[in-house]
C-alpha cells in the first residue's frame, strides 16, 4: 500500500485525485443552499460540526464536563469534472457567531462568491468585510429574487463599498447556467489574481 | 502532520467517544481530500472497528471527500477526521491530494483545469 505511512512529503505527490472547492458565502437565508443545488451533480449535503458554546481551544474534554455543544452545519456540493479532477462547493453557516469555522471552509479554496440579497442588502456588510480581511480571491453575486428591488449593479457597489477590483455579477441562484458563470467569474478572478501576484512588478490594483 | 493545538473549536466530549476520547487527527485533512478504499482495504477495515469500516465502506471504488463521508456516515465532522486519519496511518484508506496550495504552475493549471470543467458543464 503506497499510502500506508502518513509522511507528509511521501507518496504525496503521486498521480491522484486533485479536490479543489469554491466557497459560496452570504448572509443566512440569501439562497446559498440554493446555489449549490442548482450546479451540483448531488443533493447538496450537510456535515455538521460540533463545538462547545464557549469556542474556547481546551484540550481536555473531560475538564469541561458542563460545556453545551453546539451543531454547525454546512452544505455542500459536488461536481465531478474528471476522473482525476472534483470540485467541491461550499456554503458557508449563515450566523455569524460562527465566524470562525468560516476559516477552516476557506482555507485551500480557489475563492468565494459572496451571495447578496438586495431586499436585506446590510446582511452583506460582515460577509464582505471577512473577505477583505482574508487573502481569498472573491467576487460578489446579487442573487435576484423576483420581488427585489432592482439596483444597478453599481449602486450596490457603491452601497457596499466593494472595492473595484472585485467582480460584481448577477445571478439566479435557482439556475444552472447562471451559477455556472458565477463560478466561472470566481475562476477567472482567482487566476488575475495569482498571476498579479506572481508578476509583482505590475501594479496590482488593491482595494 | 499538523498539530493545530490552537484549535478554536474547542473540546468535544460525547461525540468523541467514537475515537475514544481523541480529538486530534493524527494528520490534518482538508474538508475536500479525497480518500478512496479498494476491496481490499474495506475487507481489513472490518477489524478496525463499525464507524471505521462504515466509512471505508463509503469510500470503497469511488472517492469520496472528507465532507461527504461525514455527511454519509453521519459523523460529526470532526470525528470523522480523526477515524479517516487513522485509517490513512493504517493503511485502510488511500488519501488523495485537496488541490495545491502552493507553487504557481500547479496552482494555475489546476485553476485552468477547473475554469475548463466549469465552461463545459
Amino acid at each position: 500500500m503506497d499510502f500506508a505511512g502518513y509522511d507528509p512529503a511521501g507518496a504525496r505527490e503521486s498521480r491522484g485525485i486533485i479536490s479543489a472547492k469554491i466557497v459560496v458565502a452570504g448572509g443566512f437565508g440569501v439562497g446559498k443552499t440554493t446555489m449549490v443545488g442548482a450546479i451540483s451533480e448531488i443533493t447538496p449535503l450537510t456535515t455538521e460540526a460540533l463545538m462547545t458554546a464557549a469556542g474556547v481551544g481546551i484540550d481536555d474534554p473531560s475538564k469541561v464536563p458542563g460545556k453545551e455543544t453546539t451543531t454547525v452545519a454546512m452544505d455542500f456540493g459536488r461536481i465531478t469534472m474528471a476522473q482525476d479532477l472534483i470540485l467541491y462547493l461550499f456554503g458557508t453557516p449563515g450566523q455569524t457567531r460562527f465566524w470562525f469555522m468560516w476559516d477552516e471552509i476557506i482555507r485551500g479554496a480557489v475563492g468565494a462568491a459572496v451571495l447578496v440579497d438586495t431586499r436585506r442588502i446590510t446582511d452583506a456588510f460582515a460577509p464582505l468585510d471577512y473577505f477583505e480581511n482574508r487573502n481569498l480571491p472573491y467576487v460578489v453575486a446579487l442573487n435576484r429574487f423576483d420581488d427585489a428591488p432592482q439596483y444597478e449593479a453599481e449602486e450596490v457597489r457603491e452601497a457596499l463599498a466593494i472595492p473595484p477590483d472585485v467582480p460584481l455579477v448577477m445571478t439566479d441562484a435557482r439556475h444552472r447556467e447562471s451559477v455556472k458563470q458565477v463560478l466561472v467569474t470566481v475562476v477567472e478572478h482567482a487566476m488575475l489574481r495569482l498571476e498579479a501576484e506572481h508578476g509583482r512588478g505590475f501594479p496590482t490594483p488593491v482595494g | 502532520m499538523d498539530h493545530r493545538r490552537a484549535d478554536p473549536r474547542g473540546a468535544l466530549v460525547r461525540p468523541y467517544a467514537v475515537t475514544r476520547g481523541r480529538t486530534e487527527p493524527l494528520q490534518d485533512i482538508a474538508l475536500e481530500a479525497v480518500l478512496m478504499a479498494s476491496s481490499t482495504q474495506v475487507a481489513e477495515s472490518r477489524f478496525a472497528g463499525h464507524d471505521k469500516q462504515r466509512i471505508a465502506t463509503v469510500c470503497e471504488g469511488r472517492a469520496q471527500s472528507l465532507a461527504e463521508i461525514a455527511a454519509y456516515t453521519r459523523l460529526p465532522l470532526g470525528v470523522a477526521r480523526v477515524l479517516v486519519a487513522d485509517l490513512v496511518a493504517d493503511g485502510l484508506l488511500t488519501l488523495h491530494t485537496a488541490a495545491p496550495a502552493e507553487g504557481f504552475e500547479e496552482r494555475m493549471e489546476m485553476l485552468g483545469r477547473v475554469l475548463s470543467g466549469l465552461r463545459r458543464l
